[in-house]
C-alpha cells in the first residue's frame, strides 16, 4: 500500500504542482537556513579533543594587579596565559602525566629544499616541550616528536608540519634532512600528517580558528637563542624589559600551559602543587589577588575563552524560530490543499477506505514533501555555507589564515540534523491535517463532486 | 438482505434540528431491485448514505446480509462498505488525475488483494460495461455516459452484493440514460442487488419495486405507475 500512497503523492503534486512547490521550498528554506546556522555553530563549538578533554587541563594562576583582574568583563578569570618562570615551575611538577609549555615564536627557515637552496622565508613556530605531541595526539606522517632530554639541552631537532614538508620537499620523507631556523642548522625529526585541530583550543590567543604553526621546536631554544613570544603577550607591572631573561622573569603572561591528569587524584594533587606553590610566591610579594589557580578541561575552557559567543547561540535560535514559522506556513497550505481536495478523499470512504487508511495516504504525501524539502534544504545549506567560505576567504590573510572556513562543509552533523529536521517537519506539518481530513463526513462531498 | 427497523437520523446544526429520516423500516431482498422515489430534501440520500455505511443514525437497527452495524467500529464499516457495497453517483465521482484502470483499482486497493486478482477483476468489470478499450484514457477523455459506465465498473469490480445508485441517470441524455440502466438491469439479472435513489418515473417504472419516501418516512409500497394512474384517475373523475 505504501507504494500505492507515493503513487497518490505525486498524481497529488501534478494536480496542484503550484501549492507543492510552494510547500517544499518553505520546507526547504527553514531547513537550510537551520542547516547553515547548526554547522557554523558546532564548527564553531566543536571539541577537537573531545575523547581526552577531561585529562587536558589549562593551567591558569592570577599574579595579576592587586587592583583590578586581568580580564574586566570577565572578572573571576586569571589570565589566560603564563609568566615564564611560573610555566617552568609547572613543567618540573612530576604529578602530571604529561606537560606542555609553550609559545608562539618567529622563524626564518633557510638551507636545502628538494629543489635546491631555499630562499629565507619566514614561517611560524611553535616554542614548545616534546610532550606536545603525544598530549595533543598529534598525527605523523614521518618520523616522531623528540624526547624530554632534547628540551633541555637543548638538541638542534625539529618538527616540520604537513604543509611545510609539501612545500620544502615535496611531500617526500624528509626525516633526517637538516633545514636552518634563524640561521641555526636543525635536523628534521618528524613531519606531521595533515591536522587541523579547530578551533585552536590549546592556543587561542592568537585566533581561536589560527591553523597551526610551520615548525616545533624544543623549549629551550627560545631561551638560546632568544626568541621572545610572536603571539600574544599582556603585562601588567611597569618593568623595565630589555632582554630575553628580563622578559622571562618579569610578570607578563605569554607561555601557554597545559598539563594530562589521567584521574581525579591527579588533578586534586595538581591543584595542591599550584595553591602551595602561589601561597610560597605570596611571600615574596607575588600574588596579591585573592588566591585563583585553575585547572581548566578543553570543554570548559572554551567556554571561558568565549569560542562560541552569546550571538551564535541566538543566531542558532532564531533559524529555528524560523523553521517554525516556516513549518506553520506548510500547515496551512497542506491544510487549504487536503480541504480542497476533500471531495477525492470522500470518495475513497465511500469505496472502503478507513480513516486509518486515509491518515497514512496523507502521511505518505505530507512525508514525500517533506522528504523533497529535505534534499532542496541540504542543497540550499551547502549554497549557504559555500557562501560563508567565500565570506572567510575574503577576510582571511597570510598573516591571520583562519581554518574555521574548513569546517563550513555539509557533514554527517549535518545531513542528520537536515534528515530529523524533516521528520519533525514531517510530523509537525502533516499530523493535523492528515487527521482533519480523516474525520470529515464523506457523504457531506459525494453529492457535490 | 437488507433491513431496516425504525431508523431515525437527525441532524442538527446550532438550534435547528433536521429530522431527515423517522421511524424509517425498509426490507430489501436479495437480489431486489428497488427505486426509492421522493420529492427534493424527503431524506433519499440520508437514506442512501445510511445504508451505504457512509453515515451513522440515532436509533434503530440496521442489518446489513445479517450483520447489526449499529456498534461497528469504523475500520469494521469501511470494510463492511468496501466488501459488500458498491456506490454509483449523479455526478460520476470518477477521479480525475487516474486513468479508468487505476480509477476502477481503487476500492480492491482498500483491499488488500493481489496484483494479479485486481487486473483480472478491472478487466473483467471493464469488459461488463464495455470500456476495455479505454482503460488508459482519462475520465475527462470520455463521455458523461462512458464515464458512468466506468464508474458502474468500478462499482462492480468488488463483486459487491448491494449496489447503491444515486440519481445515476441524473447528468446524462436520454440514450446514455437508457444505456446505463439497461445495463444496471443485467447487473441485476446477474444476483447483485440494486437499490436506486431517482427523480424519473421512467426509471422508477423499470425498478421491480417503489419506495416512495416523503419528510423521511415511507409514504407507502404502491409503485409509482400505480399512483400515477391513480393519480391520472383521480383527475379524470373531476
Amino acid at each position: 500500500m505504501i507504494g500505492y500512497y507515493f503513487r497518490l503523492a505525486f498524481a497529488s503534486f501534478r494536480r496542484t504542482p503550484g501549492l507543492g512547490i510552494l510547500m517544499v521550498l518553505a520546507i526547504a528554506v527553514g531547513i537550510g537556513v537551520c542547516v547553515v546556522t547548526t554547522t557554523y555553530f558546532h564548527a564553531l563549538s566543536g571539541n577537537p579533543i573531545w575523547w581526552k578533554s577531561d585529562q587536558l587541563y589549562a593551567v591558569t594562576l592570577d599574579n595579576w594587579d592587586p587592583t583590578e583582574p586581568a580580564d574586566p568583563a570577565r572578572p573571576t578569570l586569571p589570565p589566560d596565559q603564563l609568566t615564564y618562570k611560573d610555566a617552568e615551575t609547572i613543567w618540573h611538577s612530576d604529578i602530571p602525566k604529561r606537560t606542555t609549555i609553550m609559545y608562539r615564536g618567529y622563524g626564518i627557515i633557510s638551507g636545502d629544499g628538494v629543489n635546491g637552496p631555499l630562499k629565507p622565508a619566514p614561517a611560524t613556530t611553535r616554542v614548545t616541550t616534546g610532550a606536545f605531541f603525544p598530549m595533543f595526539d598529534v598525527p605523523f606522517q614521518y618520523g616522531k616528536g623528540w624526547s624530554d632530554s632534547a628540551d633541555t639541552a637543548p638538541e638542534p631537532v625539529i618538527v616540520i608540519s604537513h604543509e611545510l614538508n609539501q612545500k620544502l620537499f615535496g611531500g617526500i620523507d624528509s626525516v633526517g634532512r637538516t633545514i636552518r631556523w634563524n640561521d641555526t642548522p636543525f635536523r628534521i625529526v618528524g613531519v606531521l600528517a595533515e591536522w587541523e585541530p579547530q578551533p585552536k583550543y590549546y592556543d587561542l590567543t592568537t585566533g581561536n580558528f589560527d591553523s597551526p604553526e610551520d615548525l616545533y621546536v624544543p623549549w629551550k631554544w627560545g631561551e638560546t637563542l632568544n626568541i621572545a613570544s610572536d603571539g600574544s603577550s599582556n603585562c601588567w607591572k611597569i618593568q623595565d624589559i630589555t632582554t630575553f631573561q628580563g622578559f622571562a622573569q618579569s610578570e607578563c603572561v605569554w607561555v601557554q600551559g597545559w598539563v594530562e591528569l589521567p584521574n581525579m587524584l591527579a588533578r586534586s594533587r595538581m591543584q595542591s602543587f599550584l595553591d602551595n606553590y602561589t601561597n610560597e610566591e605570596r611571600k615574596h610579594g607575588r600574588y596579591q589577588r585573592p588566591q585563583n589557580n585553575r585547572l581548566t578541561d578543553v570543554d570548559q575552557w572554551l567556554k571561558d575563552q568565549k569560542v562560541v559567543t552569546s550571538d551564535n547561540r541566538v543566531l542558532v535560535g532564531l533559524a529555528f524560530a524560523f523553521l517554525v514559522v516556516c513549518l506553520i506556513n506548510t500547515v496551512g497550505l497542506l491544510l487549504a490543499k487536503f480541504l480542497n481536495a476533500a471531495p477525492l478523499s470522500g470518495l475513497r470512504r465511500a469505496l472502503g477506505a478507513s480513516k486509518k487508511q486515509l491518515f497514512l495516504q496523507h502521511m505518505v504525501e505530507v512525508s514525500t514533501i517533506a522528504g523533497a524539502g529535505a534534499v532542496l534544504g541540504l542543497g540550499f545549506g551547502a549554497l549557504g555555507l559555500a557562501g560563508i567560505r567565500a565570506l572567510y576567504a575574503m577576510t582571511a590573510t597570510s598573516a591571520h589564515p583562519t581554518g574555521a572556513a574548513s569546517l563550513m562543509y555539509l557533514n554527517v552533523s549535518s545531513f542528520v540534523t537536515a534528515v530529523t529536521l524533516a521528520v519533525v517537519a514531517t510530523v509537525f506539518c502533516g499530523l493535523y491535517p492528515a487527521w482533519r481530513i480523516g474525520r470529515l463526513q464523506p457523504a457531506a462531498y459525494l453529492k457535490n463532486q | 438482505m437488507l433491513e431496516m427497523h425504525n431508523i431515525s437520523k437527525i441532524f442538527r446544526a446550532d438550534l435547528i434540528e433536521t429530522h431527515a429520516l423517522r421511524d424509517f423500516s425498509l426490507t430489501v431482498n436479495a437480489g431486489e431491485f428497488v427505486a426509492v422515489t421522493g420529492p427534493s430534501g424527503s431524506g433519499k440520500t440520508t437514506f442512501l448514505n445510511v445504508a451505504g455505511l457512509l453515515e451513522s443514525f440515532d436509533t434503530g437497527k440496521y442489518l446489513l446480509d445479517g450483520a447489526d452495524v449499529s456498534d461497528l467500529s469504523d475500520d469494521e464499516r469501511s470494510r463492511l462498505r468496501n466488501e459488500k457495497i458498491g456506490f454509483i453517483f449523479q455526478g460520476f465521482n470518477l477521479i480525475p488525475d487516474l486513468n479508468i484502470y487505476d480509477n476502477v483499482d481503487v476500492p480492491l486497493r482498500y483491499r488488500r488483494m493481489s496484483a494479479k486478482e485486481r487486473n483480472e477483476r478491472i478487466t473483467s468489470a471493464l469488459d461488463l460495461v464495455g470500456l476495455s478499450s479505454r482503460t488508459k484514457h482519462m475520465p475527462s477523455q470520455l463521455s458523461g455516459g462512458q464515464q458512468q459506465r466506468a464508474a458502474i465498473a468500478r462499482a462492480l469490480a468488488g463483486d459487491p452484493k448491494f449496489l447503491l445508485a444515486d440519481e445515476p441517470t441524473g447528468n446524462l441524455d436520454s440514450l446514455m440514460a437508457r444505456q446505463v440502466l439497461d445495463l444496471l438491469e443485467q447487473i441485476n439479472e446477474m444476483g447483485t442487488t440494486i437499490i436506486m435513489v431517482t427523480h424519473d418515473i421512467e426509471l422508477a417504472r423499470r425498478a421491480q419495486r417503489n419506495v416512495h419516501v416523503v419528510d423521511g418516512q415511507i409514504s407507502d409500497f404502491k409503485s409509482y405507475e400505480t399512483r400515477a394512474t391513480e393519480s391520472f384517475a383521480a383527475a379524470s373523475a373531476r
